[in-house]
């Protein structure tokens, strides 16, 4: 499945940065891909390799998908179809790998945004912080808030944009109380892979992600209502 | 079979699209203009269509076709819209909205909200992928 990244870095040029960024993608897209058939993750799968032959970032990977597989309470798995997909973990960490990667090279106010996750640091302007619009799940075009800031992770979980059913790991049903829920935190990585596993919870997300520390979640319920734990409100403008 | 898609391109607006099928060339559009001032916190805009348009294949998906348009402005990538949309998907959006489709310039409150990106639905459909690589085949980018 294609995914568009984008690289919005301000204050200066940085086509290098970006460059090697651009490269860190394709190589995390060889490693990781379970369209590809000779990714070293469907090798994995296959019994074709050991984790001792792949690459140290594939048992990082794995290594996450565990952490947070705990974390969640089963609700997020690398293991959604019974293959080894660890791609819910995969796209955050990549992305904010890819972040590191502009910030060492000197790009210390960009934003990388990934299929609408997305990890930004710095400013938008000397003095702006950075304003990302939540799409709104059931009214295309319409924004359901702008969650505001300089260094922060975005990132949303929901069908509107697919269509696709993620399903609750522990019924093996479709997941839908929730049309989408946005989850905002430091670090991409877990931001991300908490936005899926808090998608599948339905409103049990509410109380999971409120005893998280150093993350905030917007969701948008099936029928169009919306909830958000306690200190969202001082990340972001909301719609009346 | 299409397997994940990176290239990249730069809009006019100095943002980055990485999109890729086969591996492209970085393809660099003109920065904007000295008078934007160092930082261009404007987001985007295809207000203005100068320059030539290609049209990408109508790409067939399960809710109904997909077909977008890039603007080239001196052999360079300046922008894309999406021209057909099925309806309901929240790709509707950009057919009467020249904004680049990643960002939606809609106003959240009474004052219009500039915002710099957007997190959640946003056209990585594989249908809306494959017919930005086409239009990209095309115009040889």
């Amino acid at each position: 499945m294609g995914t568009v990244f984008s690289f919005d870095v301000r204050g200066g040029d940085f086509e290098h940065a970006v460059a090697e960024a651009v490269d860190w993608l394709h190589h995390v897209d060889e490693t990781f891909s379970t369209y590809r058939p000779e990714s070293v993750v469907s090798r994995l799968d296959r019994g074709e390799l050991t984790l001792a032959d792949c690459p140290p970032e594939v048992a990082e990977v794995l290594r996450l998908c565990d952490e947070v597989s705990r974390a969640s309470h089963g609700y997020f798995t690398s293991h959604p179809d019974g293959r080894l997909d660890p791609s819910a973990v995969v796209k955050g960490w990549a992305i904010e790998r890819a972040s590191r990667i502009l910030t060492r090279a000197g790009a210390v106010n960009h934003c990388v945004n990934g299929g609408g996750d997305v990890q930004l640091t710095g400013s938008a302007a000397p003095g702006s912080p950075w304003r990302v619009g939540i799409a709104h799940p059931l009214r295309p075009g319409e924004l359901a808030a702008v969650v505001t800031g300089h260094d922060l992770a975005v990132a949303t979980s929901g069908t509107a944009e697919r269509g696709a059913h993620i399903l609750d790991p522990h019924t093996h049903r479709p997941a839908t109380a929730l049309a989408s829920i946005t989850l905002v935190g430091k670090s991409l990585t877990l931001t991300d892979a908490y936005a899926t596993a808090a998608f599948a919870m339905g409103h049990a997300a509410r109380d999971w992600v409120g005893e998280l520390e150093g993350f905030e979640a917007f969701a948008v319920t099936a029928s169009g209502a919306t909830w958000h734990t306690g200190d969202f409100p001082e990340l972001a403008i909301l719609a009346d | 079979m299409r397997r994940a898609i990176f290239a990249v391109v730069v809009t006019a607006v100095g943002l980055v699209l990485l999109l890729s099928f086969k591996p492209h060339d970085l393809a660099v559009a003109e920065p904007p203009s000295a008078n934007a001032g160092p930082w261009t916190g404007d987001g985007a805009s295809l207000g203005d269509d100068t320059g030539t348009v290609v049209d990408g294949d109508v790409t067939d998906t399960r809710w109904g076709p997909v077909q977008v348009r890039i603007v080239l402005s001196a052999g360079k990538l300046t922008g894309v819209q999406v021209l057909q949309a099925p309806a309901g998907t929240s790709m509707d959006v950009a057919i009467n909205d020249r904004a680049l489709p990643i960002l939606d310039r809609e106003a959240l409150t009474a004052q219009s909200a500039r915002i710099d990106t957007v997190s959640g639905a946003t056209y990585t459909s594989d249908g809306y992928v494959r017919s930005l690589q086409s239009a990209l085949d095309r115009a040889g980018l």
